[in-house]
Order: C-alpha cells, then structure tokens, then sequence
C-alpha cells in the first residue's frame, strides 16, 4: 500500500465518521428534552504506574483512553506510554484513535488509526480490533496493525478481576504482541514478540474514581525481538514492582 | 395553540366549573441536604421535594411555573388525568419552558386521591425537582382518617444524574457494591460444596450475569419528605387516632419495602384510586407509585417509618410520634436478596430466540432445556416450579424454604418479597377496585412489549429497541388495548402510561385495579388493559430515571376522538 493514498484514506475515514456522528449530537438537544439521554464520555486511566525493575530500572506507564459518543458510534482514544527514566524518553508512545461499533450482545468492533511516537522510529498503522467481555468476566481486547510500510502485527489483551471484597479488588492481565512481519527499525521481530504479565491489588478509595493499587508485572521478550533487544545491551526478561491508581472520571 | 381557545373548552366541558386553585412554582437551583451530604440540586419554591399541591375534584387548576434555571424544564403531573398539551413532557406534549419563561398549565381536576409532580427534562427529578399533589374528592371518601400526612419516598445521591448515567454507561455495575467475593464463594462453598458452588458461578459467568444485579444505582441516602434518616421526619398523632400515610415513591431507581414494626397498615388507596381495603404489615412501593395506608394509633409511644430498599443497599426512616422529638427503634437493614435461576429464565428464552443463531456462545444445556420450555407466564406457575426446583437442587440456591408465592413475581424469585415480621406482605393480587370506574368490556387488540434490556452496556429498551429508533405505538381513540408486558431481563421495570389509567390484570374482571404504574419483576408476564379514552401523544416509559434515559421509553399517539386539540404539531 501506496504510503500517500494510505493517510489519505486515513483521513477522509476521520472526516467521514466526524460529519457521521454530527447527527447524534443534534439529536442529544433534542433527547435532553424528553429526559432521554443518547450521547457520553468518559475519561479513565486504567493504569497509571511507577514500575522498578529487579534490575533498577525505573519506568512511568500509562494506559488510558477517552471516549465520546452514542451507543452505537463512539470515537476512542487509546493511550499506552511508557517512559524510560533512565533515557529521559518515551521508551513507548502509542496513540490508537479508532472508532467502535458493537457488533453483538457483548462485543465491539473497532477502526482506525494508531500513531506511534515514541524515541527513534515512528509509526502509523491501520487498526482493526475487537473488544468485549468473553464468557467468565473475561475482558478481552484485540486489534490487527498495518503499518504504513506494509508490516502486520496483532495485539491480544486479556484482564479478569477478582472481587476480594466489594472495594479491594484484585485483576489479573496478560498481553502480548505478535507480528507477522519484521519492523527492525522499531525492534519488532516475527512471531511473538513479548508478553506482559501483571497482577495488581487495587482499593476503590473514591467510589471507582480513584483506585490506589500496587502489583507485579512479568515482561519477557522473544525470538528475534529478544535478539535485537541483547544486542542494544537491554535485558529480555523483567519483574517489576509497580505502584499506581486507575481512574475513572 | 390558543390558550383562551383552551379555556373556553374547558367551560364547554364543564357545566358548572368551580373557582379553580391557583398555584406559582418557580424552578430553582437549592441545597439539598441529606444529614450525609449536602449537595446542589434542583427545587420547587427554593426547597425539595416542593411544595405540596392541594385540590378538590372537579376544579380547574391554574399553575403557574416560572423556570428559574438556565436550562430548560418541564412539570408532569404524574397520574393526573388531562389535555395531553398540560402534560409537562417536552417533545411530546409541548416545547418545554425556557430559561426565564413562565408557563401556565390549566387543566380540570378530575379524580381525586394521591399523586405527585416532577419535571420530565434531563435528570431534573433525581436531581430534587418533584413534589406531592393530594386532591380532595367530591364526594364522601369510603374510610374515615384524623390525620392526614404526606410520605414522599426519595433516593438522594450525592452525584447527579448527569454523572450517575455517564458512569454507568461506562461502567454498568459502577454502582453496584453487592457484587459476589471470594469471601461468599468460600461460605457458599463450606455450606453446599465446593463443585456446586463453582458450578453456580461459572454458570452465572458463562451467561455474563450477575445474581447481584438488583439495585444498578446504589450509595443513595433514603429520604421521607427531604429528610434523611437522621433528620428523622416526625408525624404527630394523639393516642387512639387514625392517621392517613400518603405513600409517593419518587425515587429515581429504588424500590422500597415499607413497614412500621408494631402497626398493621391498611391499604386504602393504589396510585389515587380506591381499593378494597387490605391490612398488610409491609408492602414493596415501585418507583414511582404511591399507596395510601390508614394506621390506627392506640399506645402513646413512637413508631418508626422504615422504608428499606428493595436491594437492601439503603434505607428511609421517619417517625410516627405523640410528640416532637421521640424515637423508636430503628431496625436493621435485611440481607440482600440475590437472583435466582427463575428471575433468568426471561433473559434465556429471549436469547434462546434471538440469539441463538447468531452463535450465542454462552448457553448451557440446562439453559436451554428450560429456555426450550418457553416458560415465564405468570398465570401458569406450574412449569416455573421446574425452574425453581433445578435452582434449589442444582444451584446450591440457600435460601427458599417454602417462601409464600406471589403470583406477580417468578416462582423461585430471589426477589420475592417477606415481610420482616414474618405476617402480611400486600401483593398487586390484592387489590381490588372499590368502585370500576369503566364497564367491564373485552380488549378489542393485545399489544405485546417485552422489556428487553443489555445488562452490560447500560442499555434498556422495549421489544429490542430503543427510544430514539422506535415508532410511536399507535392507538384509535374507543379502542380497549389489552398490553401484555413480557420481562426479558433480570430487572424490575415499573412501566408508566401518561394520560390514560392501566388496568391491572389482577384476575378480577371488573375490579382490577386503576393504576398509573405497573411493576414488572424479571422473567414474568403481566397484562394491564386501557381504554384509550385520551386523544393526543403520550409519553410511555419505565419510571427508573437512568432505563427511560437509556431507552426504555415510547411515545403513544391516540389517533381520533371528539376534541382532538392542538393537532399534531
Ligand atoms: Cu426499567
């Protein structure tokens, strides 16, 4: 795919769900009236965390999103960020703005661009994702990346929380990346490139507005993308302490 | 619209009209304070609840309502009987009133009993915009009562509405703190078994549902006229009285389960109309009911008002007393109730239906044995009592011991209601009309509206759709529609009919009961009947703020009639 025609598709996508959506905002003036309601936001930062090493690195991690819109359109902003301490840099910076759609009782489907901006390369892909609650309260998030250079690789997220009581809830996520082509100017092999493991003890402190918690995460590298990291001098395989809060407003 | 044009019909509809009641509100901002918090909301006359409306049957009320906001209001009278242009629901009956406007409502009284008023815009209501109206009859009432008190019922929460419907859109159980622990699981597992219990929960989890799903907004603060319970309202008797209770819920979400440990109630009105009387010692009020009750007072001591919520996560609580200050006792909040297998069995037989072919994953094959049988009728309890059964036996289901069976609610219900004191509970079969207001005709059509509903994504609907996608449901003047309201989900809904009464089908012919509300529990049928004596548009919807909001919601137009007015602009 032609990198040019590629923004632009990108671009009138955008357009074309924003003059989409106009319509629902109108017809919220309406819907305040008769006390119905038919458009929402919402801000939340499902992680906000210092993570340490058991190598004494230091990280700054983000994961958040915004939305706004109907029940059957909302535009998203996903966010995932990590900064290096050490390097003074954004080790990642992932900015996914896609719109969802729900395509059954208990799942969404998903579209549209991420653009990542972290230290050296940067990035643009196509996404395509699914995201809903499988059978079991399992949370399941999963999209498909095409880079502008052509390049696929798929993400797959899953978190299960456990309610130890009603406010001291314990999740339980796995992530982990797979790529169908090698990107080595971003460090990205083929196959499986890492996991992330994690598990964090929160207490809702404020209703589910503010929820203090502290963890561990398990991150491993693998196969070529491991290769590239030993050969930078960086380590393949990391247990973090974290400490952070979610945050819902 | 020609406001004299309306006046003059109003003389021509009524020989002889009496000097009617004049009323000014003004819609203000004001603080509410619950003894727990005190927050900004919204009021009548500078106070919520506002004031309380008083008129006689038969007079024309002139109400003048100025909007003090810098958004735009409405007031419903909720229950009355009117010109559909009066009824106070914007879109529907009229603009709304703007910011700065003042509007005149002007309508003939033409019942008598208890009601209430609220604003119909945004979440208004919940925020504190409601008030009560008690309307004298003509006539003799049928009981005889010293005291009169109204007992309006409220569910205050310390965020508005606006952000309680945000958060559960993005959260639906954002509210919901009675969720299963592991701490329950580990109890659960001691007493029935480890399997059973995990069966139970992966069961519960493979459907995507939660027992615990009840109460959707919960952390409220339960009030009795605007005060919380330890503001204590405090109604004054002398010893050996009658005291007549004026039971409004204006909550947004709560049903409550009222009792006075130490008096029986008996129960002489339902929404404004006159029952046979029936003496209970509790009865559950949906939201926005009202039930008049007649306590009589012999000892010389104080009683307290209890109303505890359905979900067990908050309560009322006032006072009856000879004198200003005394108290008693204030019982406990029970155990929360928890869904069984039978309050599902809607929710499946509508998937089995719809879903199935779609590739549904998560249907056991007990779900859809049961499912297959297509059971959830009321009337016919006899193939519930298999659910019930396969919940008790199967499910390692704790409590139901020979509980007393209320035919309006699912046999097997986790949600059928107990009186604390182990006596009376009223029950919808109860009521009986004291004197049928219409002539017991056939239904010359049945309309069928299932309650449907997304527990996850906050969504709520009727016949799987939603307000803003849905026709008006279309009804010819004359006509005596039949609606038979079949729960799919695992929610209460109490459905409201604007304009016109809801005869509910309680089995009693020409004595089932006039209501304005009609409560339906999760996975039953029930039927209602309405002589569309009413021309114009109407709104119709579940009284619980956050499910209208999300959708539950339709607009009715009667089409015909003699004086149709206004036209349909
Ligand atoms: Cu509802």
């Amino acid at each position: 795919m032609n990198r040019h025609t590629f923004t632009e598709r990108t671009l009138i996508f955008i357009l074309a769900t924003l003059i989409l959506t106009t319509p629902a905002l109108a017809e919220e003036i309406s819907g305040k009236e008769t006390q119905t309601a038919r458009t929402f936001w919402g801000l939340a930062a499902e992680k906000l965390e210092y993570r340490y090493s058991d190598t004494d690195e230091e990280l700054a991690y983000i994961e958040g999103d915004a939305f706004y819109g109907t029940d059957e359109l909302k535009l998203r902003w996903l966010l995932e960020a990590e900064w290096d301490k050490a390097h003074s840099a954004w080790e990642t910076l992932e900015n996914q703005f896609v719109i969802q759609t729900p395509v059954s009782e208990f799942w969404d489907a998903k579209a549209g661009l991420r653009v990542d901006t972290p230290k050296g390369q940067n990035r643009r892909y196509g996404v395509l994702g699914l995201t809903g609650l499988a059978p079991q309260w399992l949370e399941v998030d999963t999209s498909l990346f095409v880079s502008d250079k052509g390049d696929a690789s798929m993400d797959f997220e899953v978190e299960y929380e456990l309610l130890v009581t009603n406010y001291w809830i314990a999740s339980a996520s796995f992530e982990t990346r797979i790529a169908f082509h090698e990107d080595r100017e971003t460090g990205v092999g083929e196959g499986l490139n890492h996991t992330e493991t994690g598990i964090r003890l929160s207490y809702d402190l404020a209703y589910r507005s503010f929820s203090p918690y502290v963890g561990v995460v398990h991150e491993r590298q693998y196969g070529a993308a491991a290769d590239m990291t030993e050969a930078e001098g960086g380590d393949t395989e990391n247990w973090f302490a974290v400490i952070g809060a979610r945050m819902m407003f | 619209m020609n406001k004299q044009l309306v006046a003059g019909l109003f003389f021509c509809l009524l020989p002889a009209v009496a000097i009617g009641a004049q009323y000014d509100i003004t819609v203000d901002k004001v603080q509410i304070d619950t003894g727990d918090f005190v927050e900004e909301g919204i009021g009548y006359n500078g106070a919520s609840p506002g004031p309380t409306l008083r008129f006689k049957e038969g007079e024309v009320a002139t109400i003048n309502v100025t909007n003090n906001l810098d958004e735009m209001t409405s007031v419903h009278w909720h229950g009355l009987i009117l010109p559909f242009e009066q009824d106070g629901v914007p879109g529907i009956s009229f603009p709304g009133i703007k910011p700065g406007e003042t509007f005149t409502y002007e309508f003939p009284i033409a019942q008598a009993g208890t009601y209430w008023f609220h604003s119909h815009s945004g979440f208004q209501e919940p925020n504190g915009a409601y008030g009560a109206i008690v309307i004298e009859p003509e006539d003799r009432e049928p009981f005889r009562y010293d005291r009169d008190y109204v007992v309006q019922l409220t569910d205050k929460h310390p965020h508005s509405g606006d952000r309680i419907m945000r958060n559960l859109k993005t959260s639906a159980d954002y509210y919901n703190r009675h969720q299963q622990t592991v701490g329950d699981f580990i109890g659960e597992a001691a007493e029935q078994g480890f399997f059973a219990t995990l069966k139970d929960r992966l069961m519960w989890g493979g459907m995507r549902m939660m027992k615990a799903d009840v109460e959707d907004v919960q952390g409220f603060t339960g009030l009795i006229n605007g005060k919380g319970p330890a503001q204590n309202w405090t109604g004054l008797f002398k010893p050996g009285e009658r005291v007549r209770l004026r039971f409004i819920n204006s909550s947004a979400m709560t049903y409550f389960d009222v009792r006075i440990p130490g008096l029986e109630m008996t129960v002489v009105q339902a929404d404004g109309n006159n029952v046979q009387p029936v003496t209970v010692d509790e009865f559950r009020i949906g939201v926005a009911e009202t039930y008049d009750v007649i306590v009589r007072i012999k000892d010389e001591k104080a009683y307290t008002i209890f109303a505890e919520s359905m979900g067990r996560s908050g309560y009322a609580r006032g006072t009856l007393a000879p004198e200003e200050g005394m108290e008693a006792q204030v019982p406990e909040l029970r155990e929360a109730p928890l869904l069984t297998m039978a309050d599902m069995a809607g929710h499946m037989d509508h998937q089995g239906m719809d879903h199935e072919a779609m590739g549904h994953p998560a249907m056991n094959h007990e779900a859809m044995d049961h499912a297959a049988m297509g059971q959830r009728e009321v009337a016919d309890e006899g193939m519930n009592h298999e659910m019930a059964g396969m919940d008790h036996a199967g499910m390692g289901h704790s409590s139901g011991n020979a509980l007393p069976t209320d035919p309006f609610y699912a046999s097997g219900s986790g949600l059928s209601p107990v009186a604390a004191n182990g006596g009376k509970f009223l029950s919808y079969s109860d009521l009986k009309a004291q004197h049928p207001l219409y002539e017991e005709r056939d239904p010359t059509r049945e309309i069928e509206l299932r309650l449907t509903g997304n527990m996850e994504r906050y969504e709520w609907s009727i016949n799987g759709i939603k307000y803003e996608h849905a026709d008006p449901i279309v009804l010819q003047y004359g006509e005596r529609v039949r609606f038979k309201f079949v729960n799919e989900t695992m929610m209460t809904h109490p459905m409201h009919l604007h304009g016109m009464w809801s005869i509910l089908d309680v089995g009693e012919g020409k004595w089932n009961p006039l209501k304005h509300v009609i409560s339906v529990a999760p996975a039953t049928t029930v039927y209602m009947e309405t002589e569309v004596d009413a021309p114009g548009e109407w709104a119709f919807h579940c009284h619980l703020s956050y499910h209208a909001a999300a959708g539950m919601f339709r607009k009715i137009v009667v089409e015909g009639g003699p004086e149709q007015r206004g036209g349909n602009s």
